[in-house]
């Protein structure tokens, strides 16, 4: 039987009272959102906290709104809130490309998105469709509320710019790469072993072209091949200002291929792994200008 | 530790350690022992029990963050009277069960689908069950007692 250590419990009544158990306790306290990381890591007693602080019944930290030129998600939203919001669905496609393809669906019923994001497991979905969305996430401490781009979210496995005494409250996603701008769209695309599993590898990518098919913005993401932050930079560097062709998108594929450094495990060695980063950035490039633009793919 | 709990319309107060899982309390507190514990990892689905109405993985739930919230386990299925659920009278009749371990995750899980899905395509169907685990039944003949449940629930208005 799989239990873990003996731990307080506390539940916050709003994010300054989770803050402040957070310091009183110190680094050994944690916040649970909806647990499905945490949990079974403190069954394997990879994470052990003293005090788990629940932040499950803060209305502050629920919603996906539009809010001026952001779209804001609330760190406690359940994968399945965000799969089934027709707003996140319209603006960014990508986000349920990659929804439907994290866990499963009861899975999706308890899990959030901030705590998928906060988790940082290299294999995580959502970091690299928020990478390529050039999202922003809000953290709030007792100093106040910062705002850290997606871009430097990320410290590395496991760790992230949300602090010991900090919370995630929410990522905000610029509507300037909104599919409901003409030439603009986003996909996401994964391969994985069964349903539900990790990615062996995935990628996000976020377009924009104008009316000449010339590219004016530019995200590729990347899962599970230890790019750094999740981003396919220098391909994107590469694309933004080129016209939009099939053997750029290829070229924009190989650059991402060779800038990123898998790891060999049990889900592929190290050539696997980096020919589908570079095949599945080539093809959710494809798949957002299809959704940008219909009239572009007989060209492409 | 408090826990309040309402497990199928009936109240429940215990006392439990904080790390005490929400699948143990249903078993081991409550007597309850229709929901399953499985795989321990969210994944083989067998402990799947109804959150607040929709279904979760109790094995990945602990019991005080439950504390507050309405929980329906497979007991909870049967209506008054001892009348068995629709989707317990399809799995008998199409056979959606061989050792019969992951049944009640499946039927926590199906109910949910059909609430809200009353003509779901196998499609849907096997995407819905695709956090539960089945090892003997190659899952055909649960899809069909789900489509078999949705045609006679439908049959019956």
């Amino acid at each position: 039987m799989q239990v873990p250590a003996h731990f307080e419990y506390q539940r916050a009544t709003s994010v300054e009272d989770a803050i402040a158990l957070l310091e009183r306790y110190g680094p050994e306290s944690r916040i649970v959102a909806g647990g499905h990381s945490l949990i079974p890591m403190m069954k394997l007693r990879l994470a052990q906290p003293e005090l788990l602080v629940d932040i499950n019944g803060l209305a502050d930290l629920g919603g996906i709104s539009l809010a001026g030129d952001v779209l804001r998600i609330g760190a406690m939203v359940r994968h399945a809130e965000l799969l089934a919001s027709v707003t996140a669905g319209t603006h960014f496609p990508l986000l349920h490309d990659a929804e439907r393809v994290i866990a499963d669906p009861v899975v999706r019923n308890r899990g959030t998105v901030g705590g998928s994001v906060c988790q940082a497991d290299p294999s995580e979905d959502l970091s690299a469709a928020f990478t390529a969305l050039r999202a922003t996430a809000v953290i709030e401490g007792s100093a106040g509320v910062r705002r850290v781009p997606m871009r430097e979210f990320f410290h590395g496995p496991y760790q992230t710019a949300v602090g010991p005494a900090e919370v995630l409250v929410e990522l905000q996603i610029p509507l300037s790469n909104s599919a409901t701008l003409a030439g603009s769209s986003s996909a996401y695309l994964k391969v994985d072993r069964r349903a539900g599993d990790w990615a062996v590898a995935a990628a996000a990518a976020v377009l924009r072209i104008d009316r000449d098919s010339v590219v004016t913005e530019v995200g590729i993401g990347l899962t599970a091949v230890g790019a750094r932050q999740f981003a396919a930079v220098e391909a994107e560097d590469f694309l933004r200002g080129r016209q939009l062709t099939g053997e750029h998108i290829a070229e924009a594929g190989d650059i991402a291929a060779q800038h990123c450094s898998p790891v060999a495990d049990q889900r592929g060695p190290v050539d696997y792994k980096r020919h589908l980063a570079g095949e599945l950035a080539r093809r959710a490039l494809h798949a957002a200008a299809a959704r940008a633009d219909l009239a572009i793919i007989g060209r492409l | 530790m408090r826990v309040t709990v309402t497990v199928n319309d009936q109240d429940y107060i215990r006392d439990v350690e904080p790390r005490l899982l929400l699948v143990h309390l249903l078993r081991d507190e409550l007597g309850l022992t229709g929901t399953h514990w499985g795989c321990d990892t969210s994944n083989c689905g067998a402990c799947t029990v109804w959150l607040d109405r929709v279904p979760v993985k109790s094995c990945t739930v602990l019991a005080v963050m439950a504390s507050g919230s309405s929980v329906r386990t497979v007991e909870g299925l049967e209506r008054r009277g001892g009348e068995l659920d629709q989707l317990q009278v399809s799995f008998a009749l199409c056979h959606g069960l061989q050792c019969g371990f992951c049944t009640p995750g499946m039927l926590m899980t199906a109910r949910w689908l059909l609430d809200r899905l009353p003509d779901p395509s196998d499609v849907e169907i096997r995407e819905a069950i695709s956090g539960q685990t089945c090892r003997c039944t190659g899952y055909e003949n649960i899809v069909r007692s789900i489509r078999h449940a949705a045609e006679s629930e439908r049959a019956a208005g």
